[in-house]
């Protein structure tokens, strides 16, 4: 983050308003990684998330003169490729697999943790499986897409609640209240696939492995 | 009965503790001390936590496809300053 922070530093903003190139390419070439990953897993489809991506720097490019600094370039940036990215959604017109519904019956109420399994002790491979990635990423795809925007701006890309705000153009609370409910469900879909992955494993070979590892 | 209703209660600052951003210092303690006692609250806690390192190991796996930057960099016309990767 302090490195980002610091790049962010050594750009002329006086030259992006000029539409310096060299200067504009070093904005790309920091942020153009971060905002593709936001786009594909907020859009979980490959051609979207380019397109997204080089419509947010096409508008960047032409927005510069009129950006008036009050925020961080990084912020700015990621508000257009939200946009952008909540325009591609809409324009697909995806039915909207929202579980703002079932939140908003205990409205004030908490999102409740129902399983309880302590799965942190699986293996890093078992964990990590190319399988497990899938359905981490589904179960994101499912958060509804207000709660989804901001769970990826915070956990994923690293931007602090006040930044999150900004960039949604919402309070801190709601960013806080939106990150905890997905969170949390993020939590409960993991412990559902991962309980499972507990469930199957083989009992008494662990018991016998533990034997084997007692010398080392 | 008070426990789980308390359980309950906490479950929506867990969020804010595991970033260590509750700032109500007394309901900070209050949770600490639950959890303590509260097996259940330290797996939802831990889960909690493994959840979000799981979130972060996979964006790490994300990355450009260099096919995708090529045409980037053609589409905004800058294609003069296309950085050569280090890493063949
Ligand atoms: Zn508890």
């Amino acid at each position: 983050m302090s490195e980002q922070q610091k790049r962010e530093e050594d750009f002329s903003l006086q030259a992006l308003k000029e539409g310096d190139r060299a200067e504009f390419a070093k904005v790309v070439e920091t942020y153009s990684e971060k905002i593709y990953r936001l786009a594909l897993k907020m859009l979980r489809n490959q051609q979207d998330a380019e397109d997204t991506l080089q419509e947010t720097f096409i508008k960047a490019y032409h927005g510069f003169k009129d950006f008036k600094g009050h925020s961080k370039i990084s912020t700015w940036l990621y508000r257009i490729a939200t946009n952008e990215a909540l325009m591609f959604l809409r324009q697909k017109g995806e039915p909207e697999i929202s579980i703002d519904k079932q939140v908003q019956v205990d409205d004030g109420q908490t999102y409740t943790p129902t399983k309880i399994v302590d799965w942190c002790c699986l293996p890093e491979e078992e964990l990590m499986s190319s399988e497990a990635m899938e359905y981490l990423d589904r179960a994101i795809e499912q958060l509804s897409e207000a709660m989804r925007v901001t769970f990826l701006l915070r956990d994923l890309e690293g931007l602090s609640t006040r930044e999150t705000a900004e960039v949604l153009d919402i309070s801190e609370a709601a960013v806080k209240t939106r990150l905890s409910r997905a969170r949390m469900h993020l939590r409960e879909r993991l412990s559902g696939y991962y309980g499972d992955a507990l469930d199957s494993l083989p009992i008494e070979t662990s018991h016998q492995g533990q034997d084997v590892l007692e010398g080392s | 009965m008070d426990q789980e209703r308390n359980c309950q209660e906490l479950a929506a600052y867990l969020s804010d503790y595991i970033d260590d951003n509750v700032e109500d210092e007394a309901l900070c303690d209050e949770i600490e001390e639950h959890i303590h006692e509260c097996e259940n609250c330290q797996i939802v806690v831990d889960t909690l936590k493994k959840t979000l390192y799981l979130v972060h190991a996979s964006a790490e796996q994300t990355v450009l496809p260099s096919s995708v930057r090529e045409r980037l960099y053609h589409r905004l016309d800058l294609e003069e300053f296309i950085s050569v990767d280090d890493n063949s």
